[in-house]
């Protein structure tokens, strides 16, 4: 019984990697250079990156209001 | 870079936490069975449940921001809908949307309030109605606990992908159940998965203390982040807003900021007295939160 059970999860895993291997790719140097665009064209709205004025920024202190 | 805010009030390890898309409220779940709804910008806490089970290891917001889901080692998903009318208890409003055999491990919302994804220890994800309950879809093919899980932004269509103990990451199409990519490079589990800002690739941390970065389109691994004095499993990982930082944190109490495109460490940041289990970036990225075992949650800006 085990036999057939090994057999059909065999199978199973076999389908399932020809469908994984059936997959349309695309090259790494094509994949990681749209990555570094992707990463320059952003780059200017994060705000962890770039850095926001402490007004902006509502977790960064403020500085003390002076009065005139 | 440093801590702006610290989220006091956990009586135990804080293990899970989401943002609300206000980018200001944060619903953290720890080892005590608590859950607690905080505004970020004031540290107030908004909402507390107590949930009947310990160790709620998943917690997310809602789309709406009108209601939290969580879950743990009850083995189900609980959706608290968020009422402001103080006479009303929050836990008798509860609804027990998933229901799993083994402990949850991680839960999200999909694009609405009315469905979500869980994953389980029981080794499977699934898709839920929220008002039926009802099981829309269900994956298999890990072959060990599922530890966390990251729903393609919503550009991108309609996969997520898993992370197990199985040290496999495998992206699944949601309406099919259908397994399309597995990855298997990590040589332990792995206790996060976070999709890259593009959709184009998603990064993964684990118990082999190594982050990686693999590109769906060219289906391989295409970085990995680490160093020889990083000895400690990466509990938590997620993605700056351009996709360039990726900020993760570590079972040895601290949260290191890696450049993406270069592979190299950019900052290392301390704070936190115990291990780091859970980090976010808020929704508009001027912020990350991340929750400890030493019970805090820490806004860093």
């Amino acid at each position: 019984m085990s036999a057939t059970n090994n057999i059909a999860q065999a199978r199973k895993l076999v389908e399932q990697l020809r469908i994984e291997a059936g997959i349309e790719r695309i090259k790494v140097s094509k994949a990681s250079s749209e990555l570094m665009s992707y990463c320059e064209q952003h780059a200017r709205s994060d705000p962890l990156l770039v850095g926001v004025p402490a007004s902006e920024n509502p977790f960064k202190d403020k500085k003390p209001c002076i009065i005139l | 870079m440093k801590t702006r805010r610290t989220l006091k009030g956990h009586g135990n390890k804080v293990l899970c936490m989401d943002w609300c898309k206000d980018k200001r409220r944060i619903v953290s779940s720890s080892q005590d069975g608590k859950v607690i709804v905080w505004d970020s910008f004031t540290t107030n806490k908004e909402h507390a449940v107590t949930m009947p089970c310990t160790w709620v290891m998943a917690c997310a917001y809602a789309p709406s921001g009108c209601a939290i889901a969580c879950g743990g080692l009850d083995n189900k998903c609980s959706v608290y809908p968020l009422t402001f009318d103080k006479n009303e208890n929050m836990a008798a409003k509860k609804k027990s949307v998933a229901m799993h055999t083994n402990y949850l491990s991680a839960c999200s919302f999909t694009n609405s309030d009315m469905q979500i994804l869980t994953a389980s220890g029981d080794g499977t994800c699934a898709l839920w109605d929220v008002e039926s309950g009802q099981l829309l879809q269900s994956f298999h093919g890990h072959g060990a606990d599922v530890l966390c899980l990251d729903l393609a932004p919503s550009e991108t269509g309609n996969t997520f992908v898993s992370g197990g103990c199985d040290k496999k990451a495998m992206v699944w199409d949601m309406r099919s159940g259908q397994c399309v990519q597995a990855f298997e490079t990590h040589e332990s589990d792995i206790n996060s998965v976070r999709y890259y800002p593009s959709g184009d690739a998603f990064a993964s941390g684990s118990d082999d203390a190594t982050c990686r970065l693999y590109d769906l389109r060219a289906d391989r691994e295409v970085a990995i982040y680490s160093k020889e004095s990083i000895i400690f499993g990466a509990s938590s990982v997620d993605f700056s807003l351009s996709g360039r930082l990726l900020f993760a944190g570590y079972n040895d109490y601290t949260i290191n900021v890696w450049d993406v495109l270069k592979g190299s460490r950019v900052s290392i940041l301390f704070g936190h007295e115990n291990r780091v289990s859970t980090l976010r970036v808020s929704p508009d990225g001027t912020a990350f939160c991340s929750g400890s075992w030493d019970h805090t949650l820490r806004v860093w800006a």
